[in-house]
């Protein structure tokens, strides 16, 4: 009756928002995102194979956790398929 | 010298309530007997006079400050009905350009000298006109509403303070409304600090009683009954280092929505 089964708007918003902030605290430099998205792409591959597809590498904000100030972060989400032999 | 604090209003979108906020802090510090004054760094576009009910008042503003037509005590308005209350109007007439980073910098240390609080109420935007508001701020505080639109924005000045050096900026969200809220139709409070990422120092509900009260050029803040004046209360006693609750917004809708509530609540 009132609606409780439609996707509310404010999650609709959030959603939306979220996405556009990923792509505007990106935007302060794509160029350095991508070198550094290479370079640790690079530096990963020596220790493991990694799923590059999956691959994500963002600006963010968050709060430090010892003591909850907000920083920027880049954060990094690596899938990785398997560790090489030679690094156990 | 230099013991007083400056504090920036800002929001990146315009149409928050950063000049309505800045009026009510302002004010509401000098409630609490504080030395305060509020800045209006809108030039060109000044409204913090009208807001605060001092646009009658004004012979120099703080273009004339800046460039030497008149000395900083002949700029300043005095508030006749708060007692260390004072207002340092824009230009109306010359552009954001009139005024250097360098010389908002000079002038707020100046300002320090003579009063606890310097709030500065910044244009909307972030060109010139928000680097002069930043530019001598020790600290800044976020407005925003919880639209789509300001809360990017919002995002946005918060990653541009960093960059200029002011971390640690807290946010008040405006224009609560907790009937839509409630029915999932408006963000709320937690999604936004959520997505910001940044501390809260206050929210404010959508209340006719702001409107009116800039009808009239009196803050709200200092009604007793409204809730936004308790809201604005509330954030002026945090701002001075006092725990308080944030407003219970759940328990102050109005009697419709209450009857509604009993109504349908099962």
């Amino acid at each position: 009756m009132f609606g409780k089964n439609k996707t509310k708007s404010k999650n609709v918003a959030k959603e939306r928002l979220k996405l556009v902030l990923v792509h505007d605290r990106s935007d302060l430099s794509p160029k350095f995102l991508e070198m550094i998205k290479g370079d640790i792409i690079r530096v990963v591959k020596e220790y493991a194979e990694i799923d590059q597809d999956g691959l994500d590498i963002k600006f963010t904000r968050m709060k430090r956790d010892y003591d909850n100030t907000p920083v920027s972060a880049l954060v990094a989400n690596i899938p990785i398929i398997k560790v090489k032999d030679n690094c156990r | 010298m230099g013991i007083g604090k400056a504090i920036v209003i800002t929001s990146g979108k315009g149409g928050v309530g950063k000049t309505t906020t800045t009026a009510n802090i302002g004010t509401g510090l000098a409630m609490h007997g504080y030395n305060v004054v509020v800045v209006d760094t809108d030039i060109g576009l000044r409204n913090l006079d009208v807001v605060m009910g001092l646009e009658n008042r004004i012979v120099y503003d703080i273009v004339d400050v800046v460039d030497g037509n008149c000395r900083l005590k002949q700029g300043l308005i005095r508030d006749k009905r708060f007692d260390g209350l004072y207002l340092l109007p824009a230009a109306q007439t010359k552009d954001k350009t009139a005024i250097k980073p360098e010389q908002m910098v000079e002038l707020v240390s100046k300002l320090k000298e003579e009063f606890d609080y310097i709030i500065i109420d910044s244009p909307a935007g972030i060109e010139q006109g928000f680097k002069n508001s930043i530019a001598g701020a020790d600290e800044a505080y976020i407005v925003t509403t919880p639209e789509i639109s300001a809360v990017r924005d919002a995002d946005r000045v918060i990653g541009l303070l960093e960059a200029y050096g002011i971390s640690n900026p807290k946010l008040i969200i405006n224009r609560i409304r907790y009937d839509m809220v409630k029915r999932g139709d408006m963000m709320n409070v937690e999604d936004i600090v959520d997505i910001l990422a940044i501390d809260l120092l206050g929210i404010i509900p959508d209340d006719e009683a702001i409107v009116i009260s800039t009808n009239k050029g009196e803050p709200v803040v200092a009604e007793e009954k409204p809730l936004s004046a308790k809201a604005y209360r509330n954030i002026c006693n945090r701002i001075l280092g006092k725990e308080v609750e944030l407003l219970d917004l759940e328990n102050n809708e109005g009697k419709l929505s209450k009857i509604l509530k009993l109504l349908f609540s099962k």
